[in-house]
């Protein structure tokens, strides 16, 4: 039925330009979960988040509810959130220790970490002749098909098919690198909090959003322009230097002009995933950043460090379900919820061996930009609606990406940006090009 | 008589009537100033060194290096005051209001210097452009008395929302 209304999916998308309903049919919002995020590698959560057997961690894949579990063996298991006797969800709190084995809150069936049949009540009496048991698989919880991590943070993909995690990621996997590098101990781990947001638009709209460098200095302007006069007034009571950087990080949003932000550039590979280059001023030479510098050259040898701290990474976005703004040890897991609401898990991890002034400033990043009581993201989400609500309408058929179209620079697999041109919307091309291809697979 | 009788224990006089009703007062104007968008008054309320803290879960005890939905000295809230009145703070256009009421007010402590600790709960229904959201909870007031009444060290606001997640954002103090 579905596939009559829409024969031809690949006629939505235009190497510039993009047909509206691929943002707001639900018809195509349930195919994208069927063909995107329930067969590619969706992130699940750190390891750190699940440190002792039995702690448990529930996670949306795509319209599908997931448990991430740390067995006794140590491995991190993902599982489907049901139990296979009547479907009844195992798990209903978002966290938590589940003891030495599940037990379902219906019949008390039982189920090792790793989703196999542990005990079923009177189960010889019950089941003897039938085709259940303990040697059927049918009678264990399911097991997403794929599970793999990189560096610590968790993935799994639904599909038993596809390229490896590795593969997946190719370059992106600098997002993960970037950060876990910039930690002494070579590790991060989680801070044990999530904020979570929801908005009322598509989930492409804000994936969109999160490489935009024509936006901020627009939608942002309000906050930049505030933080800017408290950190003038503050500048002029302090000696130099000592104007928390949190100021800094807000008004830069302001004070990097339009015409700057085409200094930045984006990098966009196979898959969707894109790089935003540009730096918000987070290498200062403060009594804090030197201390840190220090014990950094002391793990790592003063050219090593040189090359991590150098490198010179915004944000990366894996498509498509993951922004990360490495520097900043955190990350946005976007769960689409429906065609028109969306779901951001937010995190922030600590620099295992960093000293604690160092997280204290991501920390306030965190607080700041990306908490609920965001002074940044108000004003996105209140863009994200609009777009939503301006796309549900007949006022025209298509969302055009067409800045510096035509003078992407493409070498070794991947496509830059052209000099001067970081506001390009190629990392929108990039996306919606990767849609086609997923949407359109095999068909 | 009743009136007549000693208190049982000298604590009680921590809620005599007048630091109750001077408490009271303060909870609801503080309130009244918040609904009214009086973005400087409410930032005066507090103390030079005050801070406005809303923890994102009730078991922690303290905002210094914690994630917090709110953790907010005066120069923070200036940076918000600013923004919210800010020509394009563009998600500021939509017609929005609050209505806070705040209630079971106690006195916690009350030091000789006449400082208190006062805890009460609140309600409050936003409406934003067509829609409306309702947050409740409990504020923990940290109070310094001065000549010009009292002003807060620390205003603690445990949401009772503040672990689930959020429909939008919150864009002013609760």
């Amino acid at each position: 039925m579905l596939h009559e209304r829409i024969p031809n999916l690949s006629g939505f998308v235009e190497p510039d330009r993009v047909r509206r309903e691929v943002y707001t049919d639900p018809a195509i919002f349930d195919m994208e979960m069927e063909r995107i995020h329930e067969r590619v590698w969706i992130y699940c959560g750190h390891e750190t988040q699940v440190p002792k057997a039995g702690d448990y961690y529930t996670v949306q894949i795509g319209r599908q509810p997931m448990l991430m579990v740390r067995g006794a063996d140590g491995k991190v298991n993902v599982l489907y959130n049901r139990c296979p006797h009547r479907g009844n969800m195992m798990c209903g709190d978002r966290s938590g220790n589940a003891g030495e084995f599940f037990r379902c809150s219906y019949h008390s069936w039982t189920f090792h970490h790793d989703g196999k049949l542990r005990s079923i009540p009177m189960m010889e009496s019950g089941y003897a002749g039938t085709r259940f048991g303990k040697d059927s698989p049918d009678c264990n919880m399911k097991k997403a098909a794929r599970v793999e991590s990189y560096r610590g943070f968790v993935f799994a993909s639904l599909a038993a098919d596809g390229p490896t995690l590795k593969e997946f990621l190719g370059e992106s996997r600098i997002a993960f690198d970037d950060m876990c590098d910039r930690a002494p101990e070579g590790e991060v781990e989680i801070v044990p909090n999530c904020f979570r947001v929801i908005q009322h638009s598509n989930w492409k709209i804000f994936l969109e959003n999160q490489l935009d460098a024509l936006h901020p200095s627009v939608t942002h302007q309000s906050t930049g322009r505030a933080a800017h006069e408290v950190e003038k007034v503050l500048e002029k009571n302090a000696k130099k230097g000592q104007v928390p950087l949190k100021y800094h990080m807000l008004s830069a949003f302001a004070t990097v002009t339009i015409d700057k932000w085409d200094n930045f550039q984006t990098l966009n590979y196979p898959h969707g995933h894109c790089i935003l280059t540009g730096y918000m001023g987070l290498r200062p030479q403060d009594p804090d950043t030197l201390a840190y510098d220090k014990v950094m050259i002391k793990a790592y040898g003063q050219k090593r460090f040189e090359e991590i701290v150098g490198v010179n990474i915004h944000h990366v976005l894996i498509y498509p379900g993951l922004s990360v703004q490495s520097p900043l040890q955190q990350l946005r897991a976007v769960r689409p919820l429906g065609v028109d609401k969306t779901l951001t898990e937010i995190w922030h991890f600590r620099l295992k061996g960093a000293p604690e002034p160092i997280y204290r400033r991501s920390l306030a990043y965190y607080n700041l930009v990306n908490s609920p009581s965001t002074m940044i993201n108000a004003d996105d989400l209140e863009n994200f609606w609009k777009c939503h609500q301006g796309l549900s309408s007949d006022g025209g058929d298509w969302v055009t990406f067409g800045r510096h179209f035509g003078r992407d620079i493409e070498k070794d697999g991947r496509v830059e940006t052209g000099p001067n041109m970081g506001t390009s919307e190629a990392p929108m091309r990039n996306q919606m090009k990767a849609w086609s291809q997923y949407m359109t697979a095999g068909r | 008589m009743a009136k007549k009788k000693a208190p049982r224990k000298p604590a009680r006089r921590a809620s005599g009537g007048d630091t109750q009703h001077a408490v009271e007062q303060f909870l609801y104007r503080q309130a009244d100033i918040l609904d009214g968008k009086r973005w400087q008054d409410y930032i005066d309320l507090f103390a030079d060194d005050g801070v406005y803290w809303m923890p994102p879960e009730p078991s922690h005890t303290t905002w210094d290096g914690m994630p917090a939905i709110f953790a907010e000295d005066k120069n923070l809230m200036t940076v918000r005051m600013g923004r919210v009145l800010h020509p394009d703070a563009w998600s500021q256009r939509p017609l929005w209001g609050t209505n806070h009421v705040v209630g079971n007010v106690v006195i916690e402590k009350e030091s000789p210097n006449g400082d208190v600790v006062a805890r009460s709960r609140f309600h409050m229904m936003e409406l934003r452009r067509d829609d409306v959201r309702h947050f409740a909870g409990s504020y923990t007031h940290h109070l310094k008395k001065t000549e010009d009444g009292y002003r807060i060290r620390l205003q603690r606001v445990d949401m009772t929302n503040a672990q689930a997640a959020y429909d939008y954002v919150l864009q002013v103090w609760v």
